[in-house]
Order: structure tokens, then sequence, then C-alpha cells
């Protein structure tokens, strides 16, 4: 298949698509996060105009600011919100681990013929809507909902207690959502170890839970890895979770951004945090696709 | 690794317990013929009937579904060719860049993609609405399909394709009685998942969304806003019903062992 038109046709085609819609977006969003909020349509000045010549370029750099940068820079507001949001991938990404692990080592080490349905009831909740399943849970958690009902009839509680707009609701949430992605590569990663490994170090007198340490863990750490990246990076800048099951009082860095957008139309500032949200989450997009790189091409 | 210990035994029940449970009640309270969730009125099909006449959820529905038919056809289109590009050509140039390019969509938050393909479209001019949501779910799903197809390219025998182009076979018709018949199930896969993606999505949808082109989950949203609704749960128990039903019946149509290998591939891409 070499210097055929179709040949050629099947790289140029996605290639462009992806540079127009994909790369393309986040320079015009770095452009204007270096803006100015304007009255008028599009809300924000100056507009680039290529078609003036040269002066006019010459005066669309002077009129560039980095205005925007200043205020997330000096309003607490942005940076208590990068700060929340940090706080939330961390701890469910800690949480979705600790959860994720015992479920795919399970599944792992179940009846080889079990195995595929026990994976695809796994992902079968993936398939169904993001929003349903966040849905599902405002049921459960609401004041007169199905949570506070268990507990006041097991009488754990005497009054109910309010679950929703906390963050512990936005944990469940968040855990719930994601579990799946921790779950596939960290089961892709156990299902390939040979039993023969932990056989063998269990002839050798080694004890149960020191082979998992020391045999099992380490030969899982690109599935860790992958897992709690493929977990950690959307959460930073998820926006449903924390807006539908979490409180109004400390929003995280997604709900900030939505709110300049739609709420104050502030362009700029928009643009400003989508800038800093990707630069700070540039170094993991990073190392999550040289796993992916590894992962899919090391197979062949 | 077949030693099933009750650990093991009791994780697994525990991890499937959590997921399916908030389904199972959305989808009993559905029929709840009461208002309220704590109250158990008895089964009925109320708000199903009640659903028919909603006239906004029903276009927001049909929009969905009309975005997500495209955009899984689109997505499929581009996201094979990315993944016929990434395998059988190594020296592309700029390789690097397009790699990143296709990886980066699959974990970057929604909010970031969103805001700059609005940003494009302004800047482009173009009048928000249906196809600048089919554009922009077509950016987003077309990597997932890279992936999934990238995975099965890799693990399918180059021979055959080879063999016919060396009996004299061109190029393209090569391409259309070998390789395509060959690779047909990650392509339905990824057709799949690229129509239930969009058929999800809030966030990208909000952003490029422009007057009369209301998708579901954003209905749903802001329904949801202002409250649980009955109707809500039973939209919610449709949408899920058929994306089991779907699941179930493709799994069943394929092979077993295309079953086990799709499950690492799967694994892999994740």
């Amino acid at each position: 298949m070499k210097h055929s038109l179709f040949s050629r046709l099947v790289v140029v085609l996605p290639y462009l698509w992806l540079l127009v819609f994909f790369l393309a977006p986040f320079l015009l969003a770095l452009k204007i996060s270096f803006s100015q909020t304007a009255m008028a349509l599009p809300p924000y000045q100056p507009v680039l105009d290529l078609g003036a010549g040269w002066p006019a370029l010459r005066e669309f750099f002077a009129q560039l600011s980095a205005d925007s940068y200043a205020l997330i820079a000096s309003d607490p507001l942005y940076l208590s919100s990068f700060l929340k949001s940090l706080q939330v991938a961390g701890v469910s990404t800690v949480l979705l681990l600790l959860i994720g692990y015992p479920l795919a080592y399970g599944i792992a080490r179940s009846a080889r013929n079990l195995q595929p349905l026990l994976v695809m009831l796994v992902v079968l909740p993936f398939w169904t809507s993001f929003l349903i399943r966040v849905y599902a849970w405002i049921n459960i958690l609401q004041r007169d909902g199905l949570l506070n009902g268990a507990l006041l009839a097991l009488h754990v509680i005497d009054a109910p207690r309010g679950w929703l707009a906390t963050d512990t609701a936005i944990y469940i949430g968040v855990v719930y959502s994601y579990l799946p992605f921790m779950v596939l590569p960290l089961y892709a990663a156990l299902e390939k170890i040979d039993p023969a490994l932990l056989e063998a170090a269990a002839d050798l007198g080694c004890p149960r839970w020191h082979a998992f340490w020391r045999v099992i863990l380490p030969l899982t750490r690109a599935g860790i890895a992958a897992g709690a990246l493929l977990c950690f990076i959307p959460i930073m800048g998820e926006f449903v979770i924390p807006d539908l099951l979490g409180s109004s009082q400390s929003l995280m860095v997604g709900q900030t951004l939505w709110t300049e957008f739609f709420s104050n139309r502030d362009w700029p500032v928009a643009s400003a945090i989508a800038v800093t949200l990707l630069i700070a989450l540039l170094g993991p997009i990073l190392i999550y696709e040289r796993l992916q790189r590894r992962a899919i091409e090391g197979e062949s | 690794m077949h030693r099933t210990s009750t650990f093991n035994v009791v994780s697994v029940a525990l991890g499937l317990a959590f997921l399916y449970l908030p389904i199972g009640i959305l989808i009993v309270y559905s029929f709840n013929a009461s208002r309220l969730v704590t109250v158990w009125g008895g089964w009925s099909l109320t708000w199903y009937r009640e659903l028919l006449h909603d006239a906004a959820i029903l276009d927001a529905a049909w929009a969905s579904i009309r975005i997500a038919l495209l955009t899984a056809t689109f997505a499929t289109v581009l996201g094979t060719c990315a993944a016929l590009a990434l395998v059988h050509m190594d020296r592309v140039r700029g390789r690097l860049l397009f790699t990143s390019m296709v990886y980066a969509p699959l974990v970057m938050p929604e909010i970031i993609t969103g805001l700059s393909l609005l940003l494009l479209f302004v800047a482009l001019n173009v009048d928000r609405g249906f196809w600048t949501v089919v554009a922009a779910h077509t950016t987003l799903t077309m990597c997932f399909v890279t992936v999934v197809m990238q995975s099965r390219l890799i693990g399918f025998d180059r021979s055959l394709e080879e063999a016919a182009l060396d009996l004299g076979s061109p190029p393209l018709k090569t391409f259309f009685t070998i390789t395509l018949p060959l690779v047909f199930p990650a392509i339905a896969a990824g057709w799949m998942l690229a129509f239930s993606l969009s058929l999800d999505d809030l966030v990208i949808a909000s952003f490029t969304t422009g007057p009369g082109a209301t998708t579901l989950p954003i209905r749903i949203y802001s329904q949801v806003r202002l409250g649980v609704k009955p109707e809500i749960n039973a939209i919610c128990t449709i949408m899920i019903a058929a994306v089991a039903l779907a699941t179930v019946a493709a799994s069943l149509a394929m092979k077993r062992n295309a079953i086990t290998r799709e499950r690492g591939a799967f694994g892999a891409q994740l």
C-alpha cells in the first residue's frame, strides 16, 4: 500500500481532521486567553483579521494582554477550585485503586470460562449513559431518598441526613462512574501474569501476601499507572458529577470554567482556565500517551 | 490463576453489586406509581405514558439519535483510516504528533475540548447547531474507534493482504475484499462505541450546540437540575434497556474465541 492515492488519503484525511478540529481549537483557546472581554460578538477583542495585512497584525499583538491570567492568579476563587479538583481527583483515584484492584484481581482469578462474562458485566454500565449513572445516585442520596430511608429503618441514624451537596456524594459519583476505567487496565495486566510465578513463590515458601507484594504488584505496575491516569486526568476536569451531586459552595475547576463561560460570558478568562488546566495536565497526559503507545504497539 | 478464594468471590460480588444496585433501583422506581421516591405506590406504567406526551424529550431523543448515527459513521471512517495509517505506515511524517492527537482526546477533560471547539466554530463564523455537534462528536469518538481498530489490526495476519497484492489485486480491491471483512468485528465494535459515546455526551454538546439542536443529555440535564422526576427514570430505563439489548446481542453474535480476543484488546486499549 505504498504511494497509491488511496494510501495517502488514509493518512491525510484523519490527520487533517485532527489538525483542524483538535489542535487548531487549542491554539485558538490559547490566543483568546490573552484577549480581553468585550461587549461584542464574539465577546472578546482583539479579533484577528489576517486579511488586513502587517500593520493590523502588529496592532493585534500589541492589544494582547495577560489580564485573564493575572486575575486567575490573584483571585483565590480560581486557586481554590484548582485545589478542589486536585483533591477530588487524587482521593478518588486512590479510592478507585482500592476498590478496583480487588475486583480486577477477583475476576482474573475466577474460572477461565467465567472471566469474559464478568468483564462484560463490568463494562456494561460503561455503555449506559454517564448522566444516567450520576442521576441514579440522586434517587438514592437525596433527603427523602433511599439511603436515608434504609438508615432510618435500621436505626443507624435518628433524623434524615443531607447526603447530596457534600464531598462524599462527589466521591461516590466519581468512583461509581470511573470504576470500569480502573478495572479494565488492571484486569488486562493481571490476566497476563503466569500462574506458575505464584506457584513458584509458594513452593519456595513465600507467604501469599508477601507474594502479592513482591510478585503481583510489581508486575501490574503499568496497569496501575494506566488505570490511575485514565481516571485522574478526566476527573480533574469533571463537571457533571460535582454539579449534580456536590455543593455549590466550593467548585471544581470544571464548574468554574463553565460558570465563567455560560453565566459570566467571560470567554478570555474561561479560555485562560482551560489553558492553565491543560498545562497542569500535560505531564500526566504525556505519560499516559507513552503507556498507551507501548500497550498497543508493544503487542506486535 | 484459577484458585477461587472467598476473598475473591466477595470482592467481585461486592464490586458488581456496587455497579448494578443504583441502576437497578432506578429501573424499579421508573415503574413506581407514586411520585415520591420513598413511597412505593405499586407497579405502574404512568411515567412511560407521560413520556409519550412529552414532545420536548421526544424531539431531543430524535435529535440525539440522528447526531449519534452520523457521528458513529463519520468517526468509524476516520478512525479506521487513522488506525490503518498508524499500523501500516511506520514512517508517516509527523507520526508523533499524529499519535499524540489520537490518544489525547481519550483522557482530555471534555470541558477543555468543548470550549476549544466552540471557539473554533465562532472564529470560523459557523452557525452552531446540529452539524457543529456532529463535527465535535466525530472528533472525540474517532479516537476511540482508532484505538479499537488499531489493536485489532495489529493482531491480524498481514500475509493474507500481501498475498492478494502479490497476486496482482489492486490495493483498493484488496482493502474491500480482504482487509475489510477481516476487521469487520472491530469496525462494528468501534461504530457502536462511537454511537453510544455520542448519545451520552453532555459537556461537548452543551458548548457546541445551538438553537434547535437540543440533545437528549442536555434536555435530561436541565430537568435533573430541577430535581428527580419519575419521567426521567422512565426514559433512563428505556435507554438502559436499549443498550443492554444491543450489547448482549452483539456479544452473542460474536464467536466465543472472538470475544476472548476482544477482551484482551479492550483491556489494552483502556
